[in-house]
């Protein structure tokens, strides 16, 4: 359909149009982001911590005061109006421009934090050094190209976040959600590792909301050691994170969903939810891409087990009178669990599978055979032919770096706010293994109300065809779904409902709608 | 030698082909459940678009929520894979003798069955400049592209009139109003859509309408368009008097059934194509669905004729197992529909009526909300307190329970008590049944505690 314009103005009309505080609330925080891209020119501010302080304030201010423009004068109610007409929400030029310029900054922070003007064993240069005031404040070290980032991602989420809770005021779900991940954002991410290492400078950085998977490298020799000689709060610190990912995990998961963790708690769903909010409408909701989903999440969830096993094993000894976890009981241990879970999955969850089973048997099998493989051909540090370190440096730099931070977030204005939890996070795929076969959570669909408008599926981040649900009256009981309710926002109808309900009724395959004869309803569910 | 003529027979049957006249949700309800139950030869014929879309989401694309692909339900190749033939043409005429559909240039199509599943078209009364440039109604895809060429910006069309205030007159103003096009809307009735809704309700949609910076007009009829020197409306005269300058005039009173092109064709038409409760016509093979459909009498308290999307959809469930050997007839539930309007959301279950048309053993109760757009009405029977549908502005709630209560007979005693069963809402939204059921008490006399939310009753378990 055509929507071209008959006039040159370039903001273009209602309802894309900027209007007079919005454009001022733009100049407020482009200033702001102007002065970090001077300090990244090497142009020295005199007094870095009231620059910095201006910086922050501008960016932050502008983008709150943006939202107020946008959404203040407008009754509350979805605010979807010309998402499509936008140039940055629809693959337009400002779409482009912004995308590339995200993922520049990702690879210059990732590959050559120099231009930022990290300085190896000396005072930090640029716009690193503009943030060492904070740190120091902070921590007590000057900036890292990551303290840096954590700063403004933290920004990010809290200017974005209020932004969000503007848009969605009527919504209270939305709103308690929101602040959950600023909260979480704030002090678990941001000030809380960092006051850590003020007090305690041995204890190794720890954002005791990042489990692994997604903390591929949380078992790694130099952070087990750290933690081993930080004494009992190491000890503790380790042993959280043991538990984190096979107790805490899967407990409330079975209650809530993963949504608990992927849209309440997580700092990458926090950024998604808040930054990448205006790009929800553009992650690809064809069944191709579902399929590439499958595969590509679920090859990351076979390459961390098996990058973290051969780590983990490459590092324990062989003799148990020195220390009672060795190589072989590590891997027996890695082995065994894996078949209980396949075991379980297998007798007690196979209908829900379907054609899925198999290819968990196959990944079951080829984590096995690695596993046989580590132990009979391994030699001093080599796992096959590899080392493991090898395995794990492709692992930091493939979809530590290249995909959760380049493609994840860099491209979030072209592939939606959500590639990186949808295609790539292990996590991710474990919560969702966890949600789809064993929990009470489901999106219920109201009988016979949809109309198959489609705006749940448009605006699901996933890419889940949420519709292709609905129209069915069947409830939606996915993996890949983190719970942000959106779906359920933007149902003209009434339809979609979030909750935690009993296992039993949580799937149902209904054919026939609600409000049709009901001898024709069984008959057609019969079959 | 039986089992073989038997065998052929079947073979026969299987390759019957079935063709449909029109891809909207009728038609296409019924082909998918054609294929599912069957290997007969589907084609499904349509001018309007190469692909089923949601009618009812027309809006969205205008207004920038989604793109017309988005509207689509399903992916493009949806079709072949199952092996439903899309051709893209206008039926000018059904030749039933043999068996024919003939179309614009000519040309020909054989059915062995036929289901005409042709839609509405938006209702013209005979005004005065009716047929100017800028002067259009909202049905079709045709309609939007109009409406984007018509009202691209607020300084091509620097106002709009709607006229008619049903659901698409103001769905029609919400979209014009997200690009800032100063909309003015003349409404027949007293009140917006109190020929539907009760009072209360009604009365509470006039004041978010107003909210909206939408011009309402109410009690008042359009007189005639005026036009400008090249054949476009400039501007419309009401029955009050007034002269209102515009540029687009919207035409939203009501629709009726798509169904000139059967003028000549011998099947039996009334406002609709007249059908029985198996959704046969008089001759035939040749079946009618959705909104095009007119049925001999009335089902319940039911239209004869109901152009609503749920409607078609149950339609072409039901007509699909009759064409597939398995006589049924079309038997709908219990009402329910839903709407929305401007940002207040709108269900009902069950039937309740509006003041004129309020039957004479019904009576109401009505809970607003003080402060927020948020209202609930319930219609009981006088004498035995029998609960008969709900209306609810503000609060989404479950279809299954009231399809429950409904086939139950529950008292509205019963449905207070355990309104909070039914509550839909997303998790954490304030709730209401307190206050509803406060005010009921009060109201009535009675004595009733609402009772917790139970999942066991929910789920039937």
């Amino acid at each position: 359909m055509s929507t071209s314009s008959n006039n040159m103005a370039l903001t273009g009309e209602p309802p894309k149009a900027l209007n007079v505080q919005q454009k001022l609330a733009t100049l407020l925080g482009m200033s702001g982001l102007g002065i970090l891209v001077l300090a990244l020119f090497n142009i020295d501010f005199p007094n870095k911590g009231l620059w910095l302080t201006i910086s922050l304030v501008a960016i932050s201010f502008g983008v709150i005061w943006f939202s107020w423009a946008s959404y203040a004068h407008k009754h509350k109610g979805i605010k979807n109006d010309g998402v499509w007409f936008k140039s940055i929400s629809s693959h337009g030029l400002w779409g482009w421009l912004s995308g590339i310029a995200l993922t520049g900054f990702y690879i210059v922070l990732y590959f050559y934090p120099q231009y930022l003007g990290l300085v190896k064993d000396g005072d930090n240069q640029g716009v690193i050094a503009l943030f060492d005031p904070l740190s120091k404040l902070l921590s007590g070290n000057p900036a890292s190209q990551w303290f840096v980032y954590g700063t403004l991602y933290t920004v990010a989420i809290l200017a974005f976040g209020i932004k969000f809770i503007w848009k969605y005021r009527h919504n209270t779900y939305e709103k308690i959600r929101t602040i959950s991940v600023m909260f979480f954002q704030t002090a678990f991410a941001f000030l809380i590792p960092e006051i850590m290492a003020r007090l305690n400078g041995d204890l190794p950085y720890y954002d005791f909301k990042n489990i692994w998977p997604l903390n591929y490298y949380n078992f790694e020799k130099y952070r087990i050691t750290a933690f081993i000689d930080a004494g009992d709060i190491g000890l503790a610190m380790l042993i959280f994170g043991i538990l984190s990912i096979f107790v805490i995990t899967p407990i409330l998961t079975y209650k809530f969903g993963k949504r608990w963790y992927c849209s309440w708690v997580c700092g990458c769903g926090g950024l998604a939810e808040t930054a990448g909010d205006s790009f929800r409408h553009l992650s690809d909701k064809r069944l191709f891409a579902w399929n590439v989903e499958r595969w590509v999440i679920h090859s990351v969830v076979v390459f961390v087990t098996l990058m973290t096993t051969a780590v983990v094993y490459s590092y324990l000894g062989n003799d148990s009178s020195k220390y009672w976890l060795t190589k072989s009981t590590f891997l027996i241990g890695v082995a065994s669990i894996l078949t209980a879970v396949f075991a379980w999955v297998m007798i007690y969850k196979r209908e829900q599978l379907q054609k899925d089973a198999q290819y968990g048997a196959i990944g079951y099998f080829v984590i096995i055979a690695a596993l046989l493989g580590f132990h009979f051909f391994s030699g001093d540090g080599n796992i096959f032919l590899f080392k493991a370190e090898t395995l794990r440096k492709t692992y930091a730099f493939l979809i530590g770096a290249v995909f959760s931070g380049v493609i994840g977030v860099g491209l979030y204005p072209i592939f939606g706010n959500r590639v990186w939890c949808r295609f790539g996070c292990p996590m991710a795929a474990i919560l969702g293994f966890q949600q789809k076969l064993f929990s009470k959570f489901r999106i219920t669909t109201n009988g016979g109300q949809c109309i198959s408008c489609g705006n749940c599926s448009t605006y699901c981040e996933q890419g889940i065809d949420v519709r292709a649900y609905a129209q069915k009256g069947e409830n939606i009981v996915r993996s890949s779904c983190v719970g942000c309710g959106i779906c359920s926002a933007v149902c003209p109808r009434g339809v979609l409902k979030l909750e935690n309900g009993p296992l039993e009724g949580r799937i149902n395959p209904t054919e026939v709608l609600l409000g049709n004869d009901v001898d024709l309803m069984d008959l057609v569910n019969k079959k | 030698m039986q089992q073989k003529l038997r065998h052929n027979v079947q073979q026969l049957i299987d390759m019957e082909h079935i063709v449909i006249i029109g891809n909207g949700i009728a038609g296409i309800t019924a082909a998918r459940h054609i294929r599912k139950l069957s290997d007969k030869k589907i084609t499904i014929v349509s001018n309007e678009t190469d692909f089923f879309f949601s009618r009812t989401a027309l809006m969205y694309v205008y207004m920038g929520h989604m793109k017309f692909e988005h509207i689509q339900p399903y992916e493009n190749w949806f079709w072949k894979k199952n092996r439903i033939d899309l051709v893209k043409g206008y039926v000018t005429n059904v030749d039933h003798t043999n068996k024919n559909l003939i179309f614009t240039e000519g040309e020909k199509i054989g059915y062995d069955k036929l289901i005409i599943a042709t839609g509405s078209k938006p209702n013209k009364f005979g005004w005065p400049g009716q047929d100017l440039k800028g002067v259009q109604g909202l049905y079709s895809k045709q309609d939007l592209d109009l409406l984007e060429k018509n009202a691209p910006n607020n300084k091509v069309c620097k106002r709009a009139v709607i006229v008619g205030g049903g659901l698409i007159g103001i769905e029609m103003a919400e979209m014009l109003r997200s690009r800032n096009i100063p909309v003015t809307f003349l409404v027949r009735e007293t009140s917006f859509w109190n020929g539907v809704l009760p009072d209360g309700e009604s009365q509470m949609l006039n004041e978010h309408i107003l909210e909206h910076h939408i011009d309402l007009r109410l009690e008042t009829n359009l007189k005639e368009i005026l036009s400008d020197e090249n054949g476009h409306a400039k501007a419309v005269i009401t029955d009050t008097g007034d002269t209102i300058e515009c540029n687009v005039v919207g035409l939203t009173p009501g629709v009726s059934p798509n169904i000139d092109f059967l003028k000549e064709s011998g099947i039996e038409l009334g406002r609709g194509v007249k059908v029985n409760r198996y959704l046969e016509t008089n001759i035939k093979d040749i079946y009618a669905i959705g909104d095009c459909a007119e049925q001999h009498e009335s089902i319940g308290n039911r239209r004869p004729i109901e152009a609503v999307w749920y409607t078609g959809r149950m339609m072409g469930e039901a007509l699909a197992q009759t064409i597939c050997g398995n006589r049924m007839q079309y038997n709908p539930g219990h009402w329910f529909n839903s709407a929305k309007f401007l940002d207040i959301e709108y269900q009902t279950y069950g039937w309740v009526f509006s003041s004129q048309g309020k039957k004479k053993y019904e009576a109401h109760f009505h809970w607003r909300h003080p402060e927020e757009k948020i209202c609930v009405t319930i219609a009981y029977q006088k004498d035995d307190r029998k609960f008969l549908g709900i209306n609810t502005f503000g609060i989404r709630l479950r279809h299954e329970i009231f399809d429950r209560w409904l086939t139950e007979e529950r008292s509205i005693d019963y449905v207070m008590e355990h309104l909070k069963d039914a509550n839909f809402d997303p998790e954490f939204f304030a709730d209401y049944e307190n206050d509803i059921i406060s005010k009921y008490n009060s109201d009535f006399a009675t004595d009733i505690t609402p009772r917790k939310k139970s999942w066991k009753r929910i789920l039937n378990l």
